[in-house]
């Protein structure tokens, strides 16, 4: 099969047949590549649910030139050969997602200085990125007590965006899901079936792929925040997963562990619940090295003695650590 | 090479006048400069039976507010400590049990929350910072010790008392 020809936002590159205009994006770069918060590359039918990714085809391909009458989901449209789009570069998109962020946040509580996620959360970066600064929503919000999905996960629901995310991961890596949405529209949930406990072993995973602060993980739940810590790559024989995971430190102890997330904020590979909540010892852990964090992340703000900042030169570290 | 600003003096060693050489003049005149300093008004003031009034928004020791149901507004959400540039805030977190909703406001608190006095500068970044409006800085100021340790102000310290007289009134700083 010959590659197909797509141009984005006036940058042109060949893919293969069946590649979204997404994953097209993304091998074009970060500056072209619209913001997904539902589309998940390693959950199969991932993406369609949050219409943040959203662009507008202004030429069909090279066959049928005629522009695609709407603004498409880019994450649910595979390419033409010839295909012409905008992203950033339209002022229909840009208004339309600000649209978009404006009714993923209508029920959001924008709890950030209590939620767990603030820092890492999709979300934030989504509506700080592309979203307008006032909202202008004026009923009552919908609220949820929240709940225990097993032992080790927490459940806020008010700050769900059912993206789905959670259930395609308890579909597909575990077998015989106990949770789920139940019930539609503007009372739809996440919920497992009477509270079932989920405790398959890559369950754990949920807290990774959940794009905001929906679900966290409990043994960390409060006990400091991200930017607060030194995110280390580390890794551990593990005869259930793959043992390569992110440990997060403070000083020396770990405060929790989490999969190793790519550029786009996906996990590279799933770690299983043990590594994620057992294994909270340094000496369960090999220690890789710091991990690269963008240096416009608030992470890379940690200033609680962390020597990240200071790796390029360790004769110019201070001999005695601010403290 | 020729100075920029235009401002500098070239050092001479020249020999000095009769005049020069005789000292009393320049004497006199040093004292001519004390003299008129007598008439003039004072640069200080008599502390402590003086004070000098401050501005509202004068930026001395903090204060950690209470809502109107006299519950902590603080959420230990470290946004204040990370924009410390003096790194001179920490805390930790608590959740709040059932029950405890008149002492917390949020779901989570600041079980500690301690200020360093003495690595503060006093910049008012921690106030600017909050998204809950808990933390302020005041016109009152961080007194002296003889301990380091007494430096290190927990929230016995900072957090206002709950009866109306004990409120701290930081509504002057909140409308600029
Ligand atoms: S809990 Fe998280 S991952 Fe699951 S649907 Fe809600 S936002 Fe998505
Ligand atoms: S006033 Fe400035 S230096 Fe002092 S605690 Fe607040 S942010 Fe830190
Ligand atoms: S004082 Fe304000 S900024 Fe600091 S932890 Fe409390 S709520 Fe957050
Ligand atoms: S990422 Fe495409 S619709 Fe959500």
């Amino acid at each position: 099969m010959s590659l197909l020809k797509v141009t984005i936002d006036g940058k042109t590159i060949e893919v293969e047949p069946g590649t979204t205009i997404l994953q097209a994006a993304r091998q074009i770069g970060p500056d072209v590549a619209p913001p997904a918060m539902c589309y998940y590359t390693k959950l199969k039918t991932s993406g369609g649910y949050c219409r943040t990714c959203l662009v507008k085809v202004t030429k069909g391909s090279e066959k049928d030139p005629r522009p695609m009458p709407k603004l498409v989901a880019s994450c649910r449209t595979t390419v033409m050969d010839g295909m012409e789009v905008q992203n950033y570069s339209s002022e229909e998109v840009v208004e339309a997602r600000k649209g978009v962020v404006e009714f993923l946040l209508i029920n959001h509580p924008l709890d950030c200085p209590i939620c767990d996620q603030a820092g890492e959360c999709h979300l934030q970066d989504l509506s700080y990125e592309n979203g307008r600064s006032k909202s202008r929503y004026e009923f009552k919000r919908r609220t949820f007590e929240k709940i225990d999905i097993g032992e080790k996960i927490q459940l806020h629901m008010t700050r769900c965006i059912l993206c789905y995310r959670c259930v395609k991961v308890a579909d597909q890596l575990t077998p015989g899901r106990v949770h789920g949405v139940i019930n539609r529209g503007e009372v739809a949930e996440i919920s497992t079936y009477i509270q079932n406990a989920v405790d398959n072993e890559f369950s754990g995973n949920m807290i990774d792929v959940c794009p905001v602060g929906a679900l966290t993980d409990k043994t960390f739940r409060f006990k400091s925040r991200v930017w607060f810590l030194k995110p280390v790559d580390a890794h551990r024989d593990c005869d259930q997963c793959s043992g390569k995971a992110v440990v997060w430190k403070y000083g020396n102890e770990i405060y929790r562990v989490t999969g190793r997330k790519d550029q786009w904020g996906e996990v590279d590979e799933w770690i299983c619940n043990t590594c994620r909540f057992e294994k909270k010892s340094p000496s369960d852990w090999v220690e890789e090295g710091p991990r690269k964090i963008n240096r416009h992340s608030v992470i890379s703000q940690n200033h609680y003695g962390s020597k990240t900042r200071f790796v390029a030169s360790p004769e110019s570290l201070p001999q005695k650590q601010l403290s | 090479m020729k100075s920029l600003s235009n401002r500098s003096k070239v050092v001479s060693d020249k020999n000095m006048t009769l005049l020069e050489g005789a000292y009393l003049p320049a004497v006199v005149k040093g004292l001519g400069i004390t003299l008129k300093h007598f008439f003039r008004r004072p640069a200080t003031l008599k502390y402590p039976e003086e004070q000098r009034e401050f501005t509202e928004v004068y930026r001395g020791k903090h204060v950690l507010k209470r809502d109107e149901n006299g519950a902590e507004r603080c959420t230990a959400c470290g946004l204040c400590a990370v924009s410390c540039p003096a790194e001179a805030i920490t805390m930790v977190a608590a959740e709040r049990k059932n029950g405890e909703e008149h002492l917390y406001r949020e779901e989570k608190y600041a079980a500690i929350y301690e200020i360093n006095m003495l690595r503060c500068i006093f910049c008012g970044l921690c106030e600017e910072a909050c998204p809950k409006e808990a933390i302020f800085l005041t016109k009152e100021i961080a007194p002296a010790d003889y301990e380091r340790e007494e430096f290190i102000y927990g929230k016995d310290k900072l957090v206002e008392g709950v009866e109306p007289a004990k409120r701290i009134d930081v509504s002057k700083r909140q409308d600029r």
